[in-house]
């Protein structure tokens, strides 16, 4: 051990210093308003959904999960048990019964694509980005597989390859980044949809788009766009005749972004860290000195 | 050589040594080892899906709530002691602080060793130090914290094993060093044990509202210093039991003076994590789900396993019984695994449809890798003067 106390201790406040000053800086980079304007949305109109699930098979066949063939989509036994995302199925369609009328309502899952997203303010390799076209997506490159994101996010969307041994992934949604990073093109569900149900655009637009609907139709629509505010605004946004814990949504989320949750409680960390750091230091000096002072005396 | 060879084997040739090891004890260890360490390897070489009943919806299960959260919780016995002898100058406390200390090193060593079975990919456990910063998470502070605290607790360690080694010099240098990493512990191990409880705080919507609170990182810390109180007193009658031989010369009354005085900081403790509990549920306002099934397991843990210990341990002191106040202690020990067995699982997704419980595979990990922290324990313990003085150093202070 060639390294004196003095120099031990430089490193030491190097390392803790870091930590300290390099969350701290974060806490204030993340206030910087993300630039809206250039961000893309869908807007899902569960009142056109008829429940083909081809949105499904675009997407497997798209991100090359296992696929079926269209005609095996046709089946309609799969509604009778309510399906979550899972490794390889990054969307389902799930039916509800209206309450209104006993007709079956199709609600289409998938990543909502968080305006502030709690999948990535958990990760602590920092494996998920927020597109500046509005994707959240995963880099597997980086995934130690703590599973948090899974943990953290509200709408139970991120799954994981538990049966891969080896190189296990978080899989979800990617808002098919790689096809409307080029112009015009648009995800592969929206493409396929075969009814009005999914409409891609900019989110703002998207949302003035909403309201009109609603404006126009007050009675085919609840007045509620799911996504324009819940967890801090979602790229995803849901129109619904129904009220939305009707159809499968947690309508407890607040409108908080999740990622506030964690900051506050970082932020107070390392305030009470810094805070803490002297009388320790006092305290270790102080105990120090006496310990000499009682080899002196000897 | 010689000397090497007696260091490792207590003394004896490799054959007395082996006859020696032939206990009731270590028959147990070993049985449990023989069905572990295969449910270990089957783990890494087929995977979490096989080996776990983890999910797509549940996706922690028994090796975070229990190896982790109460390996952690549990080893803030050197915190506590360490704080107490180094920092307050409690220098009556000298005889708890080693075997302390070594409780802490390897209840962490060990959590972190139970982590690998549970993350997916274990390889890259360095990642969040070396390779990318997820700066806005609290899993990153707890990684860097782990691995900081680690290290200060082999420093505050590593003078019992340089009086093992006969190494002097590094003995005395590290001896003071280890003064500074307890103050550096300090603010380490309070940052990490409030930060595993703001863990949850990222998920309002899927722990229950009696377990859910903007004070869970308040309550963690409070409960961890209430478990390590209560481990102090635990580990050290059991540690006297079971090392008899070693503590011949020790005085037992102060031994028992002293158990009683940890037994006070424990009932103040307590209580004041009791009302902070109170307090949460009054901020919350969630009286009425107390008369809710939820609601009566949570003031089984906050009554029957926070409340009680604390009263029985005001008893203990008063009545200067030091038997109430280890079983007392041991009551407490169990409240706290129990608060974050609750947190993690039982509350946890309980409006979920698909619930959780772990799989024989997890519990047999569990249990494996318990009785490995314990063998390393008992390793150290017959080689190392952490129990006593070692009688060729004079003690520091």
């Amino acid at each position: 051990m060639g390294i004196s106390r003095r120099e031990f201790l430089r490193r030491a406040a190097a390392i803790a210093g870091t930590s300290i000053i390099g969350s701290s800086t974060n806490v204030l980079a993340r206030g910087d308003s993300p630039n809206y304007q250039e961000r893309y949305s869908v807007l899902v109109d569960t009142t056109f959904c008829n429940g083909c699930r081809r949105c499904e098979w675009a997407c497997n066949e798209w991100n090359k999960n296992p696929n079926q063939p269209l005609k095996a989509f046709e089946d309609k036994s799969v509604f009778e048990k309510k399906r979550r995302t899972h490794a390889g199925t990054f969307t389902v369609v799930n039916r509800f019964i209206s309450p209104k009328d006993s007709k079956p309502i199709y609600v289409k899952k998938q990543c909502m694509h968080c305006e502030e997203p709690a999948c990535l303010s958990a990760c602590f390799v920092d494996a998920f980005k927020k597109t500046s076209k509005g994707a959240v997506i995963y880099n597997p490159g980086l995934c130690v597989g703590c599973r948090y994101c899974m943990i953290a996010c509200p709408f139970d969307v991120p799954a994981y390859e538990y049966y891969e041994p080896i190189n296990p992934r978080v899989t979800k949604c990617t808002f098919c980044f790689d096809r409307i990073s080029r112009e015009g093109r648009v995800p592969a569900c929206v493409e396929i949809c075969p009814t009005e149900t999914l409409r891609f655009g900019q989110r703002s637009d998207l949302i003035n788009l909403a309201h009109e609907r609603i404006r126009d139709n007050p009675r085919r629509y609840i007045d509620h766009v799911y996504g324009e505010h819940e967890v801090g605004g979602t790229s995803w946004l849901y129109l619904s005749a129904v009220p939305f814990e009707e159809i499968g949504f947690r309508t407890d989320l607040g409108k908080t972004a999740i990622p506030e949750m964690s900051k506050g409680f970082l932020f107070m960390a390392k305030m009470f860290e810094v805070l803490a750091a002297w009388p320790l230091v006092f305290a270790a000096f102080y105990a120090i000195s006496k310990i000499r002072d009682k080899g002196e005396k000897r | 050589m010689r000397k090497a060879y007696d260091k490792l084997f207590l003394g004896m040739t490799f054959r007395e040594y082996l006859k020696n090891s032939l206990t009731l004890s270590n028959g147990i260890a070993a049985l449990i080892l023989i069905v572990a360490i295969p449910v270990m390897v089957y783990r890494f070489v087929y995977g979490l899906g096989p080996s776990t009943n983890l999910s797509d919806t549940n996706p922690w299960g028994i090796w975070i709530g229990v190896d982790v959260l109460c390996g952690i919780a549990l080893a803030a016995g050197g915190l506590v002691i360490g704080t107490a002898y180094h920092l307050f100058g409690m220098k009556e406390y000298h005889h708890f602080v080693r075997p302390a200390i070594l409780t802490s090193l390897l209840g962490y060593l060990f959590a972190v060793f139970a982590l690998l079975f549970d993350l997916g990919r274990y390889y890259r456990l360095p990642y969040p130090m070396v390779i990318s910063f997820g700066l806005s998470s609290i899993m990153f502070l707890i990684a860097w914290h782990f691995a900081l605290y680690i290290l200060a607790l082999l420093i505050e360690w590593s003078p019992a094993m340089f009086e093992w080694l006969n190494l002097r010099k590094l003995r005395q240098w590290f001896n003071r060093l280890a003064i500074w990493a307890t103050a550096f512990g300090v603010i380490i191990a309070g940052g990490h044990q409030s930060a595993l409880g703001a863990l949850f705080v990222i998920a309002p919507g899927k722990l229950h509202p009696l377990w859910y609170s903007e004070l869970l990182p308040v309550f963690f810390l409070t409960s961890a210093i209430v478990a390590g109180i209560a481990m102090v007193i635990f580990e050290s009658t059991l540690t006297h039991r079971v090392f008899k031989r070693q503590v011949k010369y020790f005085d037992h009354a102060e031994f028992d003076r002293l158990t009683i005085s940890l037994g006070k900081a424990a009932s103040a403790a307590l209580f004041t994590y009791f009302f902070l509990k109170l307090f949460g549920l009054a901020h919350s306002n969630n009286w009425v789900l107390l008369n809710t099934l939820y609601g009566y397991w949570f003031l089984v843990e906050v009554l029957g396993f926070v409340l009680l210990p604390a009263f029985l341990f005001a008893y203990g002191v008063r009545h200067k019984s030091v038997k109430a106040v280890r079983w007392t202690a041991l009551l407490t020990v169990i409240g706290v695994v129990l608060n974050r067995v609750n947190t993690s699982i039982v509350a946890f997704n309980w409006n979920a449809a698909e619930r959780y419980h772990p799989q024989w595979t997890e519990v047999v990990i569990t249990i494996g890798v318990i009785t490995m922290g314990i063998l390393a324990f008992r390793w150290i313990v017959n080689r190392m003067a952490i129990l006593y003085d070692h009688p060729d150093y004079e003690s520091v202070h």
